[in-house]
């Protein structure tokens, strides 16, 4: 993981909070760092003290599901990638015995002289982000759990599925390892039950269960999987795909309540009743828990020491408007902890919290920041002599135990410009660092090659030793004989020591023909531009002007406060006007924000920081042209209710008898005295989820629960029904949708197969409908009819080609990567933010706007984007300028422009360019070459395969 | 008990190791700021490391 290499995050891990002082922008924390037994410096994770331990553990890791050793660390890519002893189990810290591990560890880390270390940090603010807890074992108990090894929580079987798990991916039964052929999922087990305390829906089990049941099909297509459900909240962007793949697959959903699990000669019996209140039974090899996400299991001490407040499900405590404020000035929130979340939206929250902290200590600003230093780059000579520098690893035993190193080591001995060649046992550990900058002076090597592991994790560190040691980092060629090895070929040692001659052999070779590349910055305007002026454009542009940059929010309307300004209250209760003129009276007041209403872009030239708009201002019938410089851009451009003509294969002919929720609520905040509707059907996914959209709209079932309410409230004795398919008020929203249900709202389910009807109008109007707990069609002629219709996005269309940016089926912008980069878009330096991206309520969209601005902070902090040197690059003489690396590449990052004889000529925008290679494996004329991955350095690797090499 | 103290300006706690904890430590670093991530287990990764795979893109969680 990224976090352990950055100089500017210092991990402090076994460690304890004990006390919180001061105030926002200077706060002392206390901590305890509790002893690891191991010093992290010296550990190089080899496991030989694993292997020597005499005492056995339940492995936490595996969720129990294997054993371990006190003396142990979780998983080999763990970080710190040090050992630790757990001293519950250890013999010497419980009995003062054994101590066998200390003479076996090589390089001497274990230390059982370890004391707690207290330490005292100053800090401008603090995020809190400890996770989530488990369900406790008392709620499982009525499903066997405990009492029946084949009944598991998902996260135990989420650990089955893993190669790295205690059967190495393959499914077994624990009782006796058969393979089952029948699987059951139950939902919601420790969620939406006030039985366990837990009233609130954990909004990932159903996503996750899909997804476990689509992998054990994977493992096994054979296998037969039924999921038990209340209703499937798969209501996240393109989830809904996965629910339909997994029923395609054959998985099986059932909606029903399952009563208990109970054994049954070597399966499982599984009782369940169905909506009409018929009773069932089913066996199973195997029970997979769907357990929900519960409160951390410190979250008051936490809370209590940190000095904020818990909701009265003991996650944070926040508004609906400021969703990752504590009740702690200066103290924010992330993750589930704020509430259960997946993790794209949990890395979301995360930026978000990050923009906030940063906007509020802004002045200490790179103040602690680490920048490192190095010495000046050696220049190689036009026709300088290659002196290459070969290091090969043992990795401890890793790769030691099975290719003969020495051997590999001796076989480069006079390869053409092999000039050094040594063994390490570690090449990764500081020392070794060291001895490599000292060798490339001794030997004025100008090439390096290292054969260890894997480049993905490790190049950086030795490019890093390259630049400390004065050479360009590009002169670095890293060789795999670990992953490709010793790992695969762990039982030939011959054909794997073999094989590292090959692969060193070519390594060296492509090294023969490396060169440095320049290290390339382009400078940023420091300025943002946000399209869009509604309640994310708007948040947007407050979290960046905080952080002082100037923005510009472009808004096309008249007004600013987009969709919001068509609600009144929302599912708890605030005061939407308010809240809202709150945060545009902050924009129009911040000295560092520009609005332009009426204004829409024409144009947008340039990338990223360097960006040129065309914007254009009407005013009746006049238009005024303007250009914004600027080095981002986010959009916010939003969307709007959609209104279907045709529902459910009903034709709609709009009304004051059918309305939609939106304006349903506009008559529900009126004064009007009969308001109330005495009679209400709501229809959901009316033009949502296949009907006319394919997508879940994922607000409108909120949306209906809210207003139901309202209507309770206003005349108790009002009747409501809703016709849903699956309700889907994730979060806390299940709060409202039960207190809906306790006041009478009638909540009844329609399928895809038996649709609702709807005839007439006016008082004639008429609904018709099968209810499943009657088993018979019903017909109801309700005052009003409102439909839950869905959300479109507004305008991406034009926009996306303007900004040449990809939208996906449904037209929301496409994020660059959905979990790990969920705000930035393929081009660099555009985000996305609010309804552009995808349906949300309000909380969601604040902080994915601020989550937006953060991102397109980063630019602007830095003052300027540095770019990888493995960038393509066009040889103008070859290029024929046919364009074909214009239309395929992905980023934006080549085009085609007239050079000065007027010639159409491709050109790299190194800013953007993320060196995929897909421009220089299509060029027709070969003109493009990706820098560090030339035709003529792999042409040579490849050769060099072919060749023996020059001692067989 | 051993005593440290810290005193660097422009810096932020974050409490907690998890994908929530570590992506907001990055993303500090990249807005100009020193962080300490503290985490009460042994190794930073919280839930996610011990996740298969993980949806929407279902490729290996770390
Ligand atoms: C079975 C299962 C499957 C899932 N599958 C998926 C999936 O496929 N895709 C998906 O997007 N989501 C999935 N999720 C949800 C996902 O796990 C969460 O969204 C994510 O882990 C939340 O991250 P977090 O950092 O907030 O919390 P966590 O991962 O719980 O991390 C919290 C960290 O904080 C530490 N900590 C706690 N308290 C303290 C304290 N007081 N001081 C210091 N440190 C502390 C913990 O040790 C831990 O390391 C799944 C969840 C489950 C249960
Ligand atoms: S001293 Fe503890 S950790 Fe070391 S070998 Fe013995 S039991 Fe294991
Ligand atoms: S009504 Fe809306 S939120 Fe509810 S399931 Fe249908 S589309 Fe999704």
């Amino acid at each position: 993981m990224e976090a352990g290499r950055s100089p500017n995050i210092e991990i402090l891990s076994n460690a304890d909070l004990l006390e919180l002082s001061g105030k926002p922008g200077n706060f002392t924390a206390k901590l305890q760092i509790r002893p690891r037994y191991i010093d992290a410096e010296k550990c190089t994770a080899c496991g030989l003290c694993t292997q020597y331990c005499p005492r056995h553990l339940v492995d936490q890791y595996n969720e129990g599901l294997a054993v371990t050793r006190p003396i142990h660390i979780d998983y080999p890519q763990a970080v710190p990638a040090s050992y630790f002893i757990d001293p519950k189990g250890c013999l010497h810290l419980q009995h003062g015995t054994c101590q066998i591990c200390v003479p076996v560890c090589r390089s001497k880390a274990i230390d059982f002289s370890q004391k707690p270390e207290a330490k005292e940090l100053k800090i401008g603010a603090v995020i809190v982000a400890p996770g989530f807890g488990r369900i406790s074992t008392d709620t499982l108990a009525k499903y066997s759990y405990g009492k029946h090894a084949d009944v598991l929580t998902s996260l135990e079987f989420e650990r089955l599925l893993c190669a790295s798990g205690p059967f190495e991916g393959e499914v077994k039964c624990l009782t006796d390892h058969r393979h089952p052929k029948r699987i059951a999922f139950i939902q919601c087990v420790g969620s939406r039950d006030l039985g366990c305390d837990n009233g609130y829906c954990s909004s990932v089990c159903c996503m996750y269960a899909i997804k476990e049941a689509l992998v054990a099909k994977e493992h096994d297509p054979e296998v037969e999987i039924t999921i038990y459900y209340m209703d499937m909240r798969t209501q996240g962007k393109d989830f809904d795909l996965a629910r339909l793949k997994a029923e395609a697959k054959g998985i099986k959903f059932v909606r029903a309540r399952v009563a208990d699990v109970m054994p049954w000669n070597k399966q499982l019996k599984l009782t369940y009743s169905l909506l009409d209140g018929t009773h069932h039974f089913e066996g199973f090899d195997m029970v997979v828990l769907s357990v929900g996400l519960d409160a951390p299991a410190d979250a008051k001490n936490l809370a209590n020491i940190a000095g904020f407040e818990l909701n009265h499900y003991d996650f944070c405590q926040t508004e609906t408007f400021a969703p990752l404020l504590t009740t702690k000035p200066g103290v924010f929130v992330a993750g589930a902890f704020q509430g259960p979340k997946d993790i794209p939206e949990s890395v979301t929250q995360s930026s978000a919290a990050a923009g906030i902290a940063s906007a509020l200590i802004k002045k200490d600003r790179n103040k602690g920041y680490v920048v490192k230093s190095y010495p000046k780059e050696r220049e190689l000579t036009k026709d300088e002599e290659v002196r290459i520098g070969v290091f090969v690893c043992h990795c401890g035993i890793n790769i030691g135990s099975v290719v003969d190193v020495p051997l590999v080591e001796q076989y480069t001995e006079g390869m053409e410009g092999v000039v050094y060649h040594a063994q390490s046992l570690y090449s990764c550990s500081q020392d070794a660092q060291e001895v490599i900058k000292q060798k490339i002076k001794e030997h004025n090597l100008n090439r390096v090659v290292v054969a260890a592991c894997s480049p993905r994790t490790h190049e950086p560190l030795f490019q890093e030793t390259l630049k400390d040691a004065g050479l360009n980092r590009c002169l670095f060629e890293m060789v795999n004989i670990r992953d490709q090895c010793s790992w695969v070929h762990a039982t030939e040692p011959a054909a794997a020591t073999a094989k590292s001659k090959d692969l060193v052999r070519m390594g060296i070779a492509k090294a023969r023909h490396i060169k440095p590349l320049p290290e390339q910055t382009v400078p940023v305007i420091s300025k943002a531009l946000v399209l869009g002026g509604g309640i994310a454009g708007m948040t947007a542009a407050l979290n960046l002007a905080e952080q002082g940059f100037h923005t510009t929010i472009v808004e096309k309307g008249e007004t600013l406060g987009g969709h919001l300004q068509h609600l009144s209250y929302t599912l708890r209760g605030d005061n939407v006007a308010q809240q809202l003129k709150e945060v545009s009276d902050q924009v129009k007041k911040h000295k560092l924000i520009e609005v332009m209403t009426n204004t829409e872009v024409a144009e947008v030239s340039g990338f990223v920081g360097n960006f040129s708009s065309r914007l254009v201002t009407r005013k009746g019938k006049s238009a005024k042209e303007s250009t914004l410089d600027h080095g981002v851009i986010i959009i916010a451009t939003g969307g709007r209710e959609h209104r279907p003509e045709k529902v459910l294969g009903n034709e709609i002919k709009y009304s004051n008898k059918i309305v939609t929720q939106a304006e349903l609520e506009k008559r529900l905040a009126g004064k009007a005295k009969d308001r109330a509707p005495e009679s209400t059907v709501m229809i959901q996914c009316a033009g949502s989820r296949g009907d006319d959209l394919a997508y879940c709209s994922k607000v409108c079932c909120n949306h209906a629960v809210k207003n139901a309410l309202k209507i309770k409230e206003l005349d108790s004795a009002a009747q409501v029904v809703v016709l849903y398919r699956d309700m889907r008020t994730y979060g806390y929203a299940e709060d409202a949708y039960r207190e809906a249900r306790e006041k009478g709202v009638v909540f009844i389910p329609y399928s895809m197969e038996n649709k609702p009807k709807i005839a007439g109008s006016g008082k004639s109007l008429k609904v018709t409908f099968y209810d499943p707990i009657l088993r018979e069609e019903v017909t109801m002629t309700p005052e009003l009819l409102t439909l839950s219709v869905g959300i479109v996005p507004e305008g991406t269309e034009e926009l996306s080609k303007l900004l040449k940016v990809p939208v996906n089926q449904d037209k929301f912008y496409l994020e660059a990567h959905v979990k790990l980069r969920p705000v930035e878009l393929p081009v660099s330096g555009v985000y996305v933010c609010g309804l552009a991206h995808s349906p949300k309520p309000v909380d969601e969209i604040v902080v994915q706007a601020q989550a937006a601005a953060a991102k397109a902070a980063m630019p602007l902090v830095k003052g300027h984007v540095s770019v990888e040197p493995t960038v393509s690059s066009v040889d103008k003489e070859l290029c024929i300028g046919c364009g074909l690396c214009e239309s395929l590449c992905p980023y934006q990052a080549i085009r085609v422009t007239k050079d000065e004889s007027g010639k159409r000529k491709a050109e790299t925008i190194t800013a953007s360019c993320k060196g995929c290679g897909i421009c220089a494996s299509h060029c027709p004329v070969f003109a493009i070459s990706m820098g560090g991955f030339t035709d003529e350095q792999i042409t040579a690797q490849i050769k060099a395969f072919g060749e023996t090499g020059n001692k067989e | 008990m051993g005593q440290a103290k810290e005193t660097k300006s422009g810096a932020v706690m974050v409490v907690g190791g998890g994908v929530a904890g570590v992506q907001a430590a990055l993303d500090l670093t990249e807005l100009g700021y020193y962080v300490y991530l503290v985490e009460k287990s042994a190794a930073i990764g919280g839930a996610m490391a011990q996740l298969d795979k993980t949806f929407p893109t279902n490729d290996c969680s770390l």
